[in-house]
């Protein structure tokens, strides 16, 4: 952030409130990335803004893997001891040992780490297929100053979302099919010559926002024959005005999540939308899935943050003519837009529900003797509607897992502490450390509101034989979310494969659900010989009324396969159909891409893919935007 | 069709059959009281939450589904909720087991004196006992047994607690309680008790299955009932009840357990303990009422040689292999699971389709025993045969039934003629040699007075008692025997005609024995196939023809069916020639039996199997499923309504007149 003399009272105390909120995210909010100017919009928009920081730049290879997650300068490896240890400044993680990481990483997966395959280490640009590009509509743009590139890079980095199939290939240096074209809009006009021209020269457009899609969504369809057009959102991504008295910001639909609640904060407000995505993602493709964030809670959904959603399509542009919170006016048409997956066009500006900055923010943990116990709790706390900001539950693979990863401790002191805890929970109260598991807690608001809450919570989870287990745990489960896909890279350095899944379910079928699916995956593994038993665990990440969102977790030593990404796959359909026979949806919050296409007839009926389809029809007859999302 | 792709037990190869051991050897040479008194710590269900058989009343009562039902039944009689559930708590007062380690400590004692006194030997297959054991941590396990008499579940459970495996809760009929001692020995050893029939009454169903439910959930114990309901009285496989069946299956459905294990147990006599009386029942000689006091006097049966017995324990059935692709699970999805559901008619299709898949496992695994052989071919020669022929005779059929896939256990080494003598010795009762020819034994002139009914009935009970070891090994032979009688009545060698009667016939006789419904193309696959392989047949893509050797086995598979035909064809006539187009349903079996007693008087039948009330009622529940019959109720009484002309022509098709009307060919 660029250092200023003059920053008021009010933006200092943000940042303070920033870094606490951003605890469980990165190290420190000041970093030193390459300041990129937006492009001058040449547009008339309501404010001006000046240079503004951006954490992801224009160019993404510039600081983000190419074939792997994150940042470049953020990894686990194994040092020469055999110990992990996680590189980088950015994250609570970086630079610190984690010496119980090996045992569980060679105990669970029956891993070695004699036993590499490491992925290749640069894009070999020459292996990149030539643009097919369509010559007319890139001249047009050109003429009309619209940023594009033809770059090998650019147009990898655009070809692929973080699906484990993706990330796998790219290791193996294999590249698919890619966008022939990347374009950066600056501003909603902009957005609409692109489609106009599109529809012109019949180009298939694919709009690109954060780039996390786990659903192949971002993948080229092969069958496409027309040029295809990456039409990354990323520069449209400035804070067009805040509206202090109705509590709304209007922005343009391709900032990051990190940007905007950094800036959002300097003026003392939040959106309160924290996807565990939220370093990278964007807004514009948080309402193109219908994303969920943590603390939804207390902020709720997107689709209860969206005041008005502006979106470019093939027939013009889709907007409502007023801003009220509520309308009853036929069918709410920013629900064909939620969750279309870029197959109707591209959203460019959002306004948005803000809150003020909560004053206090507190973590907590609980143990429970059993998983059962502690989906008991979970569901009173959702009956008494006390929920806070965040609330999940690990069973008790993930908690072990979650306890490979606590860092080196610095004192004998804590070491001393932690072994009282663990005799106090397991050899005093009994707790079976097979069968114990672990809710993470998040408190947010007034202080003393936050206090009380927390007693409110803490009492409803003795009832269930829950004892209270400190905040360190708590805010550790939730480091645990921001680092799992870093984990995902250092797995697929020695043989291990996996990915996350996620479903929502009534409560009565949650245990159920959670049992069948994982005993699923073990047996299909198996079935398919997989050496080594899988790792398949799970938490109840959000509760609601009616029941809650359940994450799964699935990886698995693919040594002696021939085809371990197919094997994969057939475990996670198995794993998916088991889902679905077990009452939970097809998908809570990650969406349907191209991957689970296939059951979206039996979820929502005949009629219900016809209506969808027809809309698709109007509004965009021709299929220029040809991502083959969804429908 | 439901029953698509459930099994195919057509395999090219000969069956792999485990080895035997027999239990009883180390009961004789070591002390039965330490025996009874061993360590017994049981390998349980992995998941299971342990909880006392009280604690599991408690479960039940306040389960759910059985809150739900108590609602419903209080809102629609206006009794009050607590007067309701104090019903329910009845109900699973009065079915609920006991089990209690002692109890069973007791049987184990007394069991061991009684088997040794019984049988020779108890060979059961110790690779299926480690496949169950495997099976009881896993996954919820269902034993189903065959049922052929009252031995069956207590060898069961002595057989589980000699392996130190989880002790079953077993489903048993009503009747036992009345046996005041010993039906509370029998709660206490595991056993819980269900009403004969319950019809309507939705609060003892919702009891019931949620009690059985709620053990197989919590991986409690195994639970072990009987597919086919009740005690064979004939030794041919029942066709089974789907009610059970359909409960323990359900909470798979429901996504309440990942997986059901259904582990089908085969239980093989050489000499049934129940032998004449289940002839004398057949007969119309009424059950006698179980008893204390009876099972007392039944006291002097432990003098006498039952010989072998086998169990065999099959491989365990995954409910979710076998729902594969045909069950969609979502169905359940938008009701709350609490909420009875009856079965969707897909559901009901395949549960029944399970239900005989399981009961061909179990038939599949029957060890035979010469005496099945020998009584087959005494049966088809009244007047006895020379032994030098009989053991002829055996030789070819031992051949024949071994190229069937037939479990026949057959001493190593050892000449026919010998197998005979010792089988002989065994079934003295039934059958024996005298001036160098063998032959049925008739009890006669035991006093001079008998008239010639009586006469009859005596040598009807040595037949039908030869009968039922005839029938063990029928459905080794079925399938064959009816391609042999519509290959003899199609008069024509064309494959789609000779499908056509094959078909008829199947569902004539789909009573009679195990006939999966809806698997006729596969039944008369596997029929040609089997004749093909035994070298009577030659197939080719449009007719099916007997070969030139094939004669000798076909005449003998049409003489199998030969008994059932005729008594069929008895029926038929007596509805035709001896009645009102009205009879009241009681009426139906002591009139048949009096007409074919008439007939066999009038030396006319020599068919004693006529008589039989099973074959009487299986020929009924196929005329009505064919319509020749209607069964209509008037208040309480339910009264038969005949279509003579009907029941005519199908006497008629029985008689060979086998039309060949509409060719099926498209099946084909």
């Amino acid at each position: 952030m660029a250092s200023n003399t003059d920053i008021s009272e009010r933006q200092r105390s943000a940042r303070q409130r920033l870094r606490i909120i951003a605890g469980h995210l990165q190290k420190s909010e000041g970093n030193e990335h390459t300041a990129l100017s937006a492009q001058e919009c040449k547009a008339e928009t309501p404010r001006s803004n000046a240079a503004k920081v951006t954490a992801v730049p224009k160019r993404r290879q510039e600081i983000l893997k190419w074939n792997g997650w994150g940042y470049s300068d953020s990894r686990f490896f194994f040092n020469k001891k055999g110990q992990a240890e996680f590189t980088g400044r950015r994250y609570r993680l970086s630079g610190l040992i984690l010496p119980s990481l090996k045992d569980w990483f060679e105990g669970t997966f029956g891993a070695n780490l004699q036993h590499k395959t490491p992925a290749t280490a640069s894009l070999n640009v020459s292996a990149v297929p030539p643009p097919n590009l369509n010559e007319l509509f890139v001249e047009e743009l050109k003429t009309a100053g619209v940023a594009l590139s033809t770059d090998p890079e650019d147009r990898v980095f655009r070809s692929h979302g973080h699906c484990l199939h993706e990330i796998f290939a790219l290791r193996e240096g294999r590249i698919g099919k890619i966008p022939d074209l990347v374009v950066w809009p600056s501003c909603h006009d902009d957005v609409v010559k692109i489609v106009e021209l599109a529809c012109k020269h019949n180009v298939c457009l694919i709009p690109y926002g954060g780039g996390t899609s786990v659903s192949s969504a971002l993948e080229c369809p092969p069958e496409e024959t027309r040029s295809i057009v990456s039409l990354d959102t990323s520069q449209m991504n400035r804070i067009l005005w805040i509206d202090e008295k109705n509590l709304t910001a209007h922005v343009e639909a391709g900032i990051i999540g990190q940007d905007l609640e950094r800036q959002l904060n300097e003026s003392g407000y939040c959106t309160g939308h924290e996807p565990d995505s939220m370093e990278f993602s964007s807004l514009g493709g948080w309402v193109a899935t219908r994303a969920s964030g943590m603390k939804k809670n207390i902020y709720g959904n997107i689709e209860d943050l969206v005041v008005h959603i502006k979106m470019v399509t093939p027939r013009g542009v889709i907007e409502k003519s007023c801003q009220g919170p509520r309308l009853s006016t036929g069918p709410d048409i920013h629900h064909f837009i939620l969750g279309s997956e870029g197959t109707l066009g591209v959203v460019t500006e959002v306004t948005m529900k803000i809150r003020p900055l909560p004053e206090y923010q507190k973590y907590g943990s609980v143990v429970f003797p059993n998983f059962q116990q502690g989906v008991a709790c979970l569901r009173e706390v959702a009956k008494q509607r006390c929920a806070p900001a965040s609330i999940r539950l690990m069973d008790n693979e993930q908690f072990q897992f979650g306890h490979a990863l606590k860092p080196q401790v610095s004192s004998i002191f804590t070491s001393f502490l932690e072994g009282l805890k663990k005799f106090y929970i397991t050899k005093f109260k009994g707790f079976d450390p097979h069968h114990l598991c672990v809710a993470t807690l998040l408190f947010e608001g007034d202080r003393e509101k936050v206090l009380q809450h927390e007693k409110q919570v803490y009492d409803i989870a003795a009832k269930f034989g829950g004892l209270a287990a400190g905040e360190d745990n708590g805010q550790r489960g939730y480091m645990l979310t921001f680092v799992i896909a870093y984990l995902r890279d250092l797995g697929m350095d020695y043989y291990v494969i996996g990915e996350s899944f996620e479903t929502s379910v009534p409560w009565d079928r949650v245990l159920d659900l959670c049992r069948n699916v994982k005993e699923r995956i073990v047996r299909e593994c198996k079935e398919r010989g997989v050496q080594f038993p899988p790792l398949s665990t799970c938490r109840v990440t959000q509760t609601y009324d009616a029941g809650a969102c359940v994450y799964f977790y699935f990886a698995f030593n693919y040594r002696g396969l021939s085809d371990p990404i197919h094997v994969y796959e057939q475990v996670e359909h198995a794993a998916r159909e088991e889902i679905l026979a077990n009452g939970g949806s097809l998908s809570h919050h990650h969406g349907v891409g191209k991957l689970r296409k296939e059951w979206m007839r039996e979820t929502v009926s005949n009629v219900g893919l016809g209506m969808l389809k027809s809309v698709k029809e109007y509004v965009d007859p021709n299929n220029i935007f040809g991502n083959r999302n969804l429908l | 069709m439901a029953s698509k792709v459930i099994y195919s037990l057509r395999d090219s190869t000969p069956k792999k059959r485990d080895d035997f051991e027999d239990i009883l050897e180390e009961r004789r040479n070591s002390s039965d009281l330490r025996y009874a008194l061993k360590c017994y710590t049981p390998a349980v269900y992995r998941n299971l939450v342990p909880c006392k058989s009280s604690m599991l009343k408690n479960l039940v009562l306040q389960s759910e589904p059985l809150r739900y039902v108590i609602e419903q039944v209080s809102a629609e009689s206006g009794e009050s909720r607590e007067v309701v559930q104090e019903e329910a708590s009845q109900v699973l007062e009065e079915m609920a087991h006991r089990l209690q380690l002692s109890t069973v400590r007791f049987f184990a004692f007394t069991l061991s004196k009684a088997f040794k006194a019984l049988y020779r030997s108890v060979r059961v297959n110790e690779e299926g006992i480690q496949r169950l054991q495997q099976a009881i941590q896993e996954h919820p396990v269902v034993l189903l047994p065959s049922h052929r008499s009252y031995i069956d579940f207590l060898m069961m459970s002595y057989l589980l607690f000699t392996y130190d495996l989880a002790l079953p809760v077993i489903a048993a009929g009503m009747d036992f309680i009345s046996m005041k001692f010993v039906g509370e020995m029998l709660r206490m050893s595991g056993a819980f008790f269900i009403r004969r029939s319950f019809g309507g009454d939705r609060l003892y169903w919702a009891v019931f299955s949620e009690y059985v439910k709620t053990i197989l959930r919590n991986g409690y114990a195994p639970i072990e009932f009987f597919l086919e309901g009740t005690r064979s009285r004939t030794a041919k496989s029942l066709t089974p009840k789907t009610g059970l069946l359909n409960i323990v299956m359900e909470p798979f459905f429901k996504g309440e357990v990942f997986d059901v294990n259904l582990v089908p147990v085969s239980i093989s006599y050489e000499r049934i303990l129940e032998e004449s009386l289940y002839a004398r029942e057949l007969l119309g000689v009424p059950k006698p009422k179980e008893s204390t006091s009876g099972l007392l006097k039944a006291r002097r049966i432990l003098s006498e040689d039952f010989g072998t017995m086998h169990v065999y324990f099959g491989a365990p059935v995954s409910v979710r292999s076998l729902a594969q692709s045909h069950i969609n699970r979502s169905q359940y999805n938008l009701v709350p699971r609490h909420i009875p559901q009856r079965p969707a008619a897909d559901t009901q299709a395949f549960v029944n389709d399970v239900a005989f898949h399981l009961v061909r496992l179990q038939e599949e695994n029957m060890v035979l025993k010469p005496w099945a052989l020998i009584s087959t071919l005494l049966l088809k020669n009244p007047d006895g045969v020379e032994l030098s022929t009989l053991t002829q005779q055996v030789d070819w059929l031992r051949r024949l039934a071994l190229s069937f896939g037939a479990f026949l256990d057959w001493p190593d080494g050892e000449p026919c003629s010998k197998v005979i003598s010792s089988s002989l010795t065994t079934h003295r009762n039934l059958a024996g040699v005298s001036g160098g020819r063998v032959r049925l034994v008739f009890p006669e002139a035991s006093g001079a007075g008998l008239s010639a009914e009586e006469a009859e009935f005596n040598r009807a009970v040595t037949v039908l008692s030869c009968g039922s070891y005839r029938n063990q090994m029928l459905h080794v032979f079925v399938r064959p025997a009816l391609l042999a009688v519509a290959m003899h009545s199609a008069n024509s060698s064309r494959r789609d005609e000779i499908y056509n009667c094959f078909d008829f016939l199947r569902n004539i006789f789909s009573n009679e024995f195990i006939l999966c419904p809806g698997a006729s193309v596969q039944d008369f696959e596997e029929a040609c196939y089997l004749l093909v392989k035994c070298g009577a047949v030659q197939e080719s893509q449009q007719e099916v023809v007997m070969s030139s050797s094939g004669q000798a086995t076909l005449s003998f598979l049409c003489s199998l069916m030969e008994p059932f035909l005729q008594g069929y064809q008895v029926v038929c006539r007596y509805l035709c020639e001896d009645t009102q187009e009205d009879l009241p349903e009681k009426n139906f079996v002591p009139a048949v039996r009096n007409f074919a007693l008439r007939l066999i008087l009038a030396g006319s039948l020599k068919c004693y199997e006529a008589l039989s009330s099973d074959l009487q009622k299986n020929a009924l529940a196929a005329l009505i499923r064919l319509k020749a019959v209607k069964k209509v109720k008037t208040g309480d009484q339910v009264t038969l309504k005949i279509n003579k002309m009907a029941v005519n022509s199908l006497e008629d098709m029985l008689g060979g007149k086998i039309p060949t009307q509409k060719p099926v060919l498209a099946r084909l």
